[in-house]
């Protein structure tokens, strides 16, 4: 079964994440590095893709005559998107231990940053005999 | 275009030959992985010469033979490596000569130790998945991994990792011993089993292919079924699956979409594989010793031989779950026995069982109780609590289409409450 892990931050939190050290950002770097490349070897494996920043975003909705209308102010409370892992794996459990695995990333100060990961099924295109 | 014909044959041939080459390459130099590697070499080398030279006599020994030649190689810089690490040089004396290994192509029986390492209880559900389709199937690693909708990458490691635990728990190349012999085969059969559901699960259209781990484990069972022809649960796995998956056309809309048991066009079921499971269920029964599978193809089949929905015998039914819910701790079987209740009993009935299921941890998240309930609630003709349901049992489930159907079903009793 496959779950989507997503790790979301606010805007404040993206703000401070771009006043880290050069240690700080190097370790977390190489840990999200590490933590993919784990993925693969354990063969769970699926995607991952990361976003860009908050700046970037525009909320587009169809306006007259279907042209799109965007919207890019935000409230500071809103969580956005940074990044995704897709697994596949045995069971929920084990999602949520990988999950773990990743909330645990370095932050500042390089201490373990328990950030909040957001874990999901993949809807699959089937469902089982029922047996 | 070339025919298509002969290169199937030719496929068919060498995926027959694999899991026989693959067991006697194992028997003879006892280590997996680069047995492994050692087939899939002689495998291309037969797929690119046979064409031009013809198929060999003895097509197995041949492969043997090429297999056991890279495998010496493989075990010759092998042991050159550890003298150069260890100086120990003896290693090389346990080679033995290519010519020395003989082609006897009586030894089906390797097909059968080989399913048995590869459906070792050590290994994880998913991974005995992978090295079953990899090395009994014949199926590439691109294949599997098309199959299960992950990267290449990733396939290729987990059926690496699966035969990593087989060489360090030292599970060794025989049969398992009498005593454990029938606890071993029934994990072979779950494992063909969650194959044939992968791909029975699979909803037409884009994913249509994955149908393609249906035909493959109805191929594995069959050889199963070949090699020990006596035993009625392979034979009553084996007719699950053909009574199962004769339903195939009827199952889905063209746009993958669910159709309900009760509203399938039967004339869409596949007779012929119908009359197969039968036929294999009627030898197997009389043999006296029922198991789930039998009992679940009996099922099947008298579904299957209903030309009608309304006909389904539905007492002979419930008589089968309550035997299947003796011998199986399943929840799920407890669900379809409630179901069948109701169709005997009413819905009043059913819906009492399901309270009695209500606090199985199983089941707590599992959207198939809301939906069983949701259904029953229907019958019951308690229709805001059925929509209530279905809508609770389309927030839990796991399948797009599923989900779809679901909602379909709150959407149409929410209509009818209007009018």
């Amino acid at each position: 079964m496959k779950y989507i892990l997503m790790m979301t931050a606010n805007k404040s939190e993206w703000e401070s994440f771009a006043k880290w050290s050069k240690e700080d950002l190097a370790a977390n770097v190489a840990f999200m590095r590490n933590f993919t490349k784990q993925l693969k070897e354990e063969g769970v494996f699926v995607a991952t893709e990361g976003l860009g920043w908050p700046q970037q975003a525009k909320i587009v909705r169809a306006g007259a005559n279907g042209l799109p209308a965007t919207d890019g102010v935000f409230p500071e409370s809103k969580e956005f998107l940074a990044g995704y892992w897709i697994i596949d794996v045995e069971s929920p459990d084990q999602a949520y231990k990988i999950a773990a695995r990743v909330s645990a990333a370095p932050g500042l100060g390089g201490k373990p940053g328990s950030m909040p990961i957001e874990v999901r099924p993949v809807l699959s295109g089937f469902s089982d005999m029922g047996l | 275009m070339t025919e298509p014909s002969p290169t199937i044959a030719f496929e068919h041939l060498l995926r027959e030959l694999a899991p026989q080459v693959l067991g006697a390459v194992i028997r003879r130099f006892h280590e997996f992985a680069p047995a492994e590697d050692a087939v899939q070499e002689a495998l291309i080398a037969a797929a690119t010469q046979w064409p031009h030279d013809g198929i060999p006599e003895n097509p197995r020994g041949w492969l043997i033979q090429v297999a056991s030649r890279r495998m010496a190689d493989y075990i010759r810089s092998e042991s050159a490596r550890r003298r150069r690490e260890n100086e120990v040089a003896e290693e090389a004396a346990r080679l033995p000569e290519p010519s020395a290994i003989d082609a006897r192509p009586e030894e089906d029986d390797d097909t059968l130790v080989l399913l048995f390492m590869c459906c070792h209880p050590a290994l994880t559900p998913s991974s005995a998945i992978a090295l079953t389709l990899r090395a009994v199937g014949g199926l590439t690693t691109a294949e599997i991994a098309h199959a299960f909708l992950v990267p290449e990458a990733t396939m290729a490691q987990r059926i690496s990792r699966a035969k990593q635990t087989i060489k360090s728990s030292g599970i060794p190349f025989q049969m398992p011993a009498a005593d454990e012999r029938d606890e071993r085969l029934r994990v072979v059969l779950h494992v063909l089993y969650l194959i044939f559901n992968e791909g029975y699960a699979a909803s037409a259209g884009p994913q249509l292919q994955r149908a393609d781990l249906s035909q493959e484990a109805m191929r594995l069972a069959r050889i199963v079924r070949n090699l020990q022809p006596g035993d009625p649960e392979i034979a009553g796995l084996l007719a699950l699956m053909l009574l199962t998956d004769a339903r195939r056309a009827a199952r889905t809309t063209p746009e993958g979409e669910i159709v309900p048991l009760d509203e399938q066009d039967r004339s869409l079921w596949d007779k012929q594989q119908i009359a197969e499971g039968v036929a294999l269920l009627s030898a197997a029964l009389p043999e006296g010793a029922i198991g789930p599978y039998q009992l679940q193809a009996a099922i099947a089949a008298v579904h299957d031989e209903a030309p009608r929905a309304a006909d389904t015998d539905w007492p002979q039914i419930l008589a089968l779950y309550e035997l299947l819910k003796r011998m199986s701790d399943n929840p799920m079987v407890a669900l379809n026995h409630a179901i069948a209740a109701a169709m005997v009993h009413g819905p009043a009935k059913g819906l009492e069982l399901l309270d009695a299921l209500a606090d199985d941890p199983r089941l707590a998240s599992h959207h198939r109780l809301d939906a069983v309930r949701a259904h029953l609630l229907e019958r019951a003709g308690d229709r805001s609590a059925a929509i209530e349901k279905y809508r609770a049992a389309a927030s839990k489930t796991a399948s797009l289409p599923e989900r779809n159907y679901l909602l379909a079903q709150a959407a149409r009793l929410a209509a009818k409450s209007l009018t």
